[in-house]
């Protein structure tokens, strides 16, 4: 990427006409998505979330009328897919916050023409992710009781429980992302507001923009304001997946209990969040005209970040695998031969195959370049990090230390139902963003534009 | 750059008279009405060029002036002399604000309102506590963060006189302006008008506002729907109170049934499942439950080959123990009628006959009382299954204490009916 800097050479004589055209060009381009009909492959798209999302309330009534017995778990799998759904969408939440946040104190300004999707990938991953904890309590009409509140039975949360930590963590990183994705999208939002020619969308976007005007002390306040949301989002993105990961590794339970766990999970969280963020980016640049905003250049960045914490991840893989032989502990190796050889090898080396092995590809320019090839890996990569906290929860509680009590998790079609429908609520939250928000934020790309730089000739 | 001015003369409030009126607030300023002069607002080709004009403007003394631009043009807070925001400082006392209160949370609920007693850890033990504590920091420091920014901007406001201007709507796509206030002190129009065009504006328009008292108030229609929303949100907390302030002799609504409706038999309760329709199951026949078989006749009936025994069954053995607990459980169950001496002046054929009623019980001890003559076996009887008005005691003494009441009423007997030689020495009526 060119910096400021060098841009601003290039800039020197930039014309006024071609610095406004610029600026035109991306708020048409951008704003066309929202204010044009959209095209027809929308209404399949959604038609599918629905009947998926249908799907998942007719699998959570049918949980709430009947119980958790509707579910493959039992005394011995009792975490098992609700978990690992769980943690699966938690990890896919956190690529959006590292982009949004983490590349914007690195000031990495490609970012700025995917920050903005991602973000809402972020938000609607972690909507998935907050149901299943909620489920798996059994009777999640008490799920408030996690709140702390005064209440009639003199009973407060037992907050030295790292299941206690993930309720705030979570809670903590929903608000966060929220927020910090809508205050992103207000001066978007009143960009539409000014470019919508029918009533309904002027007084809803005039409303959601909060009567934004781009003043320039009001920019000042929000760049500050922007720039403290991504400064703590950062160290909050760290410590989410850290309190996650806190849920096993806090346990006795050889395969859990391990100190590896936290930086594990959270290399683990940005890479199948970069390749989710990769999954639907491609077919969305390509369905809304938008190649010349998220460039291939942008593709390539997100290619080599996710080779990185992909390999990371793999030797994470290979690190937890030497401990555990190393330490000698009889439990520990065991546990980690059956992963490999016991009745769940195959989950794991799906597993392998899909998170370690798939990203190398991505060293090469030319595979990196072949856009079909760079989705189906990225498709390969979301099922391998699905795999990976199913190996981890499932294959460690099927066989504890009592041999007696060893079994082999099967899920019912409740089990399946559930899943897929959390991807339908994903994606008709994802499509209806698509349709009515801002899906690129539009003032960010004109700021680092080269076009920004125009007429300036002193500094 | 070549600039021209669209000011027109007529757009001026005192070209207009007062007369004029329009039902609705105009859609622009020009269109007269009883407008007021809100302020100027210029247009600039490039970021160089609102910055270049920004430092001008500021120069001349200007102080109520804004520039406005699609993005934050950087370099415009220096131009503008914009002083550097406090908001750090406030996120900074939110988060403390954070830390202290995740504590301090911790520490009331887990140590010290309801101590909690994890395997004899202390009931307060930091290490356990910083997760949580890290993340109200974080939550308390992003809510300051992002509801100061927006009271620091004094936003929402979704109305602003600039709004009025079409040219205006540009400033969320390429637009670029300077808007200089009337209010300000400089302001002086023909002057701040030459100032902006000589700083580059390549368009200078004048922005007024409705000075119509009902332009600026809030339309009733409005009011309205917040008075109707107002009490709608009102319906379901009257709805509650009313139902915790009334009785209902209906069972409570289950939104979640809890496991509280189950197809279960519950005791001596019909139940549908079982071909008898009953809950309760007999003994199988043939059968007999373990322990329940109670084959000695002499202990459990006081018979044996169906006579009445007379001595005590082999399975009671005797000792002072038994006696004690035989007076014990006697001046419980016994005494109440028949006495603490068994002679049937107990408390309540007394109580019958002061209320001028007659209700005997029999004298147990009496030398020609029937009962001295009576086998143990009947006496036993007596005991568990009573004896015509005297209802049995089977369902309330166990079998070994109805043998030991029974070993204290002979024991009451012989005290009773004992000769001179029989007594200790010493213990004679003389
Ligand atoms: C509620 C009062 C009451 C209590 C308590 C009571 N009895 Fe009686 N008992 C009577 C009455 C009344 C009779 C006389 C029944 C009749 O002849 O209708 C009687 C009769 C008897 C008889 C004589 C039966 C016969 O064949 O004539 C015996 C023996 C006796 N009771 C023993 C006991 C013993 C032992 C207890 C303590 C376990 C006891 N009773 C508790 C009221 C009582």
């Amino acid at each position: 990427m060119a910096s400021a800097s060098e841009a601003h050479a290039d800039d020197h004589g930039h014309g006024a006409e071609n610095a406004r055209e610029t600026f035109r060009g991306i708020t048409h381009d951008v704003t066309k998505v929202n204010l044009t009909p959209i095209g027809r492959w929308w209404y399949p798209a959604f038609g599918i979330s629905l009947l998926l999302l249908g799907m998942l309330v007719v699998a959570v009534t049918h949980l709430f009328r009947t119980g958790i017995g509707i579910w493959g778990n039992n005394n011995i799998q009792g975490w098992a897919w609700d978990i690992t759904n769980f943690v699966f969408w938690v990890g896919i939440g956190h690529a959006g916050t590292l982009i949004s946040a983490v590349l914007y104190l690195f000031r990495q300004d490609w970012r700025t023409s995917i920050n903005r999707s991602a973000e809402a990938m972020t938000i609607f991953a972690v909507a998935c992710a907050g149901i299943f904890p909620i489920l798996h309590t059994g009777r999640p009409w008490f799920a408030w009781w996690m709140i702390p509140h005064p209440n009639d039975m003199g009973m407060w949360p037992q907050f030295r429980s790292p299941l206690m930590w993930d309720v705030f963590a979570i809670s903590t990183y929903a608000t966060t992302s929220i927020l910090f994705w809508y205050m992103g999208m207000v001066p978007d939002l009143a960009t539409l507001r000014d470019k919508s020619k029918d009533k309904v969308r002027q007084v809803v976007y005039g409303l959601l923009s909060l009567g934004w005007r781009g003043s320039a002390r009001q920019w000042h306040r929000y760049e500050r304001a922007y720039l403290i949301l991504a400064a703590l989002s950062t160290p909050l993105v760290l410590s989410v997946h850290s309190v996650v990961s806190f849920d096993f590794a806090t346990s006795q339970n050889p395969g859990w209990h391990t100190t590896i766990l936290p930086p594990y999970f959270v290399a683990g969280a940005i890479f199948s969040g970069f390749a989710m963020v990769m999954t639907l980016m491609l077919p969305l640049r390509h369905v809304l005209g938008l190649k010349h905003i998220i460039t291939q250049d942008h593709i390539h960045a997100m290619c080599k970040v996710t080779v990185a914490t992909g390999t990371i991840v793999g030797g994470a893989y290979a690190i937890e695998l030497f401990t555990a032989w190393y330490s000698g502990n009889l439990y520990e190796w065991f546990t980690f031969r059956n992963r490999i050889l016991g009745p769940y090898a195959w989950a794991y080396f799906i597993m392998v195959s899909c998170n370690v092995i798939a990203p190398q590809f991505f060293w090469v320019k030319k595979f990196r370049s072949n856009l079909v090839f760079v989705w189906i890996l990225c498709a390969f990569i979301n099922v391998g990090m699905w795999f990976e906290r199913f190996v981890i929860i499932v294959s460690s509680l099927a066989r504890q230390a009592l041999p007696g009590a060893w079994g082999y998790f099967e899920p019912t079609k409740w089990d399946f139902m559930t899943l897929a429908g959390s991807f339908g609520l994903f994606g008709t939250l994802f499509l209806l963003f698509v349709r009515f928000a801002p899906v690129v934020a539009m003032a960010e790309v004109k700021a680092v534009s080269p076009a920004a730089h125009a007429g300036k000739d002193d500094h | 750059m070549e600039a021209e001015t669209q000011a027109h003369d007529d757009d001026k409030p005192a070209a207009h008279g007062n007369g004029d009126d329009h039902g609705d607030a105009g859609e622009t300023s020009t269109d007269g009405g009883d407008t007021e002069l809100h302020g100027l607002l210029a247009e600039f080709e490039t970021p160089g060029a609102l910055i270049a004009a920004a430092r001008k403007v500021k120069n001349a003394g200007y102080t109520e002036f804004d520039c406005y631009s699609p993005f934050p043009v950087h370099g415009i807070d220096d131009a503008m002399g914009i002083k550097r925001t406090k908001l750090p400082l406030v996120v900074f006392g939110g988060g403390l604000a954070g830390l202290c209160g995740g504590l301090l949370l911790q520490w009331w609920m887990n140590a010290y309102n309801w101590p909690w007693n994890v395997s004899g850890k202390p009931t307060w033990s930091l290490p356990a506590n910083i997760p949580i504590a890290y993340e109200t920091t974080i939550l308390l420091s992003v809510l300051t963060t992002f509801f100061g920014m927006w009271a620091a901007n004094k936003l929402p406001q979704v109305w602003h006189p600039f709004f009025r201007l079409d040219r205006f709507a540009k400033v969320t796509d390429d637009g670029m302006f300077i808007g200089i206030e009337a209010s300000d002190q400089r302001f002086e129009l023909e002057q701040t008008k030459q100032l902006l065009v000589a700083a580059g504006a390549t368009h200078v328009e004048e922005c007024h506002t409705d000075a119509r008292p009902e332009a600026r108030s809030v339309p009733r229609a409005i009011y309205g729907v917040m008075i109707v929303l107002t009490v709608a949100a009102l319906i379901p907390f009257a709805l509650a109170f009313k139902a915790r302030a009334s009785k209902s002799s209906d069972p409570h609504w289950h939104v979640f049934s809890d496991m509280d409706f189950q197809p279960k038999a519950k005791s001596d309760q019909p139940f549908a499942e079982f071909a008898d329709g009953r809950a309760n199951r007999g003994e199988i026949v043939g059968t007999i439950a373990r322990g329940n078989l109670r084959a000695d006749d002499a202990y459990y009936r006081g018979l044996r080959d169906g006579q009445w025994i007379t001595e005590l069954p082999a399975a009671f053995k005797v000792d002072a123990d038994k006696l004690n607990r035989g007076q014990e459980r006697y001046n419980v169950y016994c005494a109440p009628c028949h006495g603490f001496d068994g002679a049937g002046h107990g408390i309540v054929p007394e109580r019958v006959a002061l209320r001028g009623g007659a209700w005997e019980a029999r004298n147990l001890v009496s030398s020609d009382s029937v009962v001295i003559k009576m086998p143990n076996g009947q006496l036993f009887n007596t005991i568990s299954n009573g004896f015509n008005t005297m209802m049995g005691y089977a369902a309330q003494v166990p079998v070994d204490d109805r043998w030991a009441i029974l070993l204290y009423v002979r024991a009451l007997q012989r005290g009773q009916n004992a000769t001179q030689a029989e007594l200790p020495a010493g213990a004679q009526v003389r």
